[in-house]
């Protein structure tokens, strides 16, 4: 089973808060999440916020230290003493290109010290040949290398971001919601971007994002993520058409379509409250209070994946076809 | 009843910044008759929110109305004073904005703050009004309705939050509610949850709205008009129909193109290339020329005027005009 470029096991991640006077209750960010993503793959990561989709990205590469679980990549397991190893392959791009940038660096050298940390160049002229490429590459002039981050627009510094995450040619690259604070017009732009270059380079990505119609529009496989587990995984297509999970029905229905005639006929399946506060995590099945069809067993046993279709797992007791 | 409600005529906005004046809003005109849902839709910068701020008179400094009227029943409320607007907001018009977490206070309970704006706008009494907010608060789906007069806002999730944010605009019946990006920070669930209530209030209570959002799914499930801002111009109005599947502006076209579609995992998105204009140095042309991919000589030298395609639609683009001269043309050789 080597064959996989990264696969994640049972991975979770608690954080202690306190709740009180010498009192701390673990806060079950991600508790038990397991996947696998193949090489130039695209897995793509849904859920609404605080189901722990971000966390699982930074438990991976260990910027958290995970409470529990193993990631493997290409075969060996990543462990807090040697990822230092790893850093070059696996990299991330995150939400927000305006805080992610710092404004006190010119754009090459926040490009160029990735560079400089690997030791990827031997004379100055390679590492001034290196960040023109990569400027390139996402779509900037090399002009612009000696500019500062706040001289370009929103989709500019994600760009800046991207050209910063491939400088140690990944192999897998985390993006944290990386369209989600860029206009329609430019997040058309970014999203184009990342195919192309996966299509070049053979890059894996872990894509997350709360748009489904973004997410199912650039993944390869989708997981929805609710309170902090996957409750269903499979081919993106195959989620969009046949959802099974009474969640992700709910979440495919509620998506706004920019279709007046489809609006116009659409039925929701509209979700009753609130997602549960992580710390007081209801018995059994996690989303069981906002489920149209719990029964006594999801009050009892918290359901695993299982296996409803070909490549199709659920987290159900009573899937819904 | 020819008169809208709303008639908003020339309407310019500019901020006085350092590096000159930002035509915020630059000459805008619409209607909005009673009881209609008017959709704003275009990108960050684009004029927007500051259109709604000039409607409700909440611009900060620098921010100023330059010249234009907004015509409230056939009333100039440009003219009014402080005392006037303070009557006019909440009663006639009211917002909600974009962030819930941060439009209440933090300081009062949920029920002080409702409370305060029923007794500011109407003559109810303390008793009267904690009815009113009760009622309220149950109208728009809160559960638990009296412990919720009790609490803070932080006691309070995303959704509940802007539950009540929209049960205070709605506690004095106001004509118009605009909505400032009423669902950006909610997860899609609880923007449908929304989305549904605003729809359910409105048929209930009959009052216009103007949804202002760069979400075109939301638009498209909301409004029966809509109107496609760029750079402080409208490009485009018409009806939902109209600007959805007939789109006649190459900006609104662009747009359309460049969002992903249910199902279209192969096909390429279309983005409009480049990034928007820096208001400061306003092209003298039209603002999207340079990043339309059909301009022509005449779309960098000259604004576009105003065409009518047709009663319902409204579009400033040259290509319009070029049409109508290339059928002319054809016309003629025939």
């Amino acid at each position: 089973m080597s064959e996989h470029l990264l696969e994640v096991r049972d991975l979770k991640q608690h954080f202690p808060i306190s709740t009180g006077w010498f009192q701390k209750t673990p806060l079950k960010a991600v508790d038990g999440v397991s996947f696998t993503i193949d090489k130039g793959e695209t897995l793509g990561l849904v859920g609404e916020s605080g189901c722990g989709k971000t966390t699982v990205g930074r438990t991976i590469l260990h910027l958290y230290k995970p409470t529990a679980g193993e990631v493997i990549y290409n075969g060996t397991q990543i462990t807090p003493a040697n990822i230092g190893k790893f850093r070059r392959d696996m990299q991330i791009v995150f939400q927000d290109p305006y805080s992610s940038l710092n404004p006190r660096m010119t754009v090459s050298d926040i490009i160029g010290e990735p560079l400089d940390v690997h030791k990827l160049y031997s004379s100055k002229k390679e590492r001034d040949e290196k960040i023109a490429h990569l400027l390139n590459l996402v779509g900037l002039n090399s002009d612009h290398a000696r500019r500062y981050a706040h001289e370009f627009s929103g989709g500019q510094r994600q760009r800046i971001g991207i050209a910063r995450a491939l400088a140690v040619e990944p192999k897998f690259i985390v993006c944290d919601e990386p369209v989600s604070a860029l206009d329609v017009s430019i997040q058309a732009q970014i999203i184009n971007t990342f195919e192309d270059l996966q299509k070049k380079l053979g890059i894996a990505y872990l894509f997350i994002a709360h748009d489904l119609l973004v997410v199912q529009h650039i993944s390869h496989r989708i997981a929805v993520m609710y309170l902090g587990r996957i409750v269903e995984i499979g081919e993106s297509s195959e989620i969009i058409a046949n959802p099974m999970h009474p969640y992700t029905q709910s979440l495919i229905s509620a998506i706004p379509i920019p279709d007046p005639d489809t609006a116009r006929v659409k039925k929701r399946i509209p979700l009753e409250g609130d997602v549960p506060s992580p710390l007081k995590m209801p018995s059994g099945c996690p989303f069981r209070p906002r489920c149209r069809y719990a029964t006594d067993i999801c009050a009892k046993e918290c359901p695993s994946l299982k296996e409803a279709a070909p490549g199709h797992q659920i987290a159900c007791h009573n899937p819904h076809f | 009843m020819s008169q809208p409600l709303l008639q908003v005529k020339d309407l310019c906005t500019s901020f006085d910044v350092e590096s000159g004046e930002v035509r915020a809003v630059n000459g805008i005109s619409f209607n909005l008759d009673k009881g209609k849902v008017l959709g704003i839709v275009g990108e960050s910068g684009s004029g927007k929110s500051v259109t709604a701020y000039s409607i409700m008179r909440i611009l900060v400094e620098p921010g100023r109305i330059k010249s234009g009227q907004i015509l409230f029943n056939g009333e100039d409320i440009v003219k009014y004073s402080k005392l006037q607007m303070r009557q006019f907001r909440g009663k006639r018009v009211s917002i909600i904005f974009q962030d819930p977490m941060t439009s209440l206070n933090p300081t009062y309970t949920i029920g002080n703050q409702l409370r305060e704006a029923i007794l500011l706008h109407t003559d109810r009494t303390k008793e009267q009004a904690n009815a009113r907010a009760l009622e309220m608060l149950q109208l728009v789906g809160v559960n638990d309705p009296q412990k919720r007069l009790n609490q803070y806002p932080h006691e309070l999730s995303g959704g509940m939050r802007q539950r009540v944010m929209i049960a205070m605009a709605l506690a004095c019946e106001p004509d118009i509610l605009i909505a400032d990006e009423p669902t950006t920070a909610l997860d899609v669930t609880i923007q449908a949850q929304i989305l549904e209530l605003m729809k359910d209030l409105q048929k209930k209570l009959g009052m216009a709205i103007i949804m202002i959002t760069h979400d075109l799914g939301v638009i498209a499930d909301m409004c029966d008009e809509i109107i496609v801002m760029y750079a402080g111009r409208i490009c485009e109005r018409g009806t939902a129909d109209e600007i959805f599947y007939n789109p006649c502006h190459e900006y609104t076209k662009g747009l359309l193109r460049s969002i992903p579609k249910l199902d279209s995992k192969n096909e390429r998105l279309i983005p409009i290339e480049g990034s928007p204009v820096d208001l400061t140095c306003m092209p003298a042309g039209c603002a999207f020329a340079a990043r339309c991919d059909k301009a022509m000589k005449i779309c960098l030298k000259q604004l576009p005027q105003e065409y009518w395609i047709n009663d319902e639609h409204l579009a400033s683009c040259w290509m319009n005009v070029k049409k109508v001269y290339d059928e002319a043309a054809k016309g003629g050789e025939a």
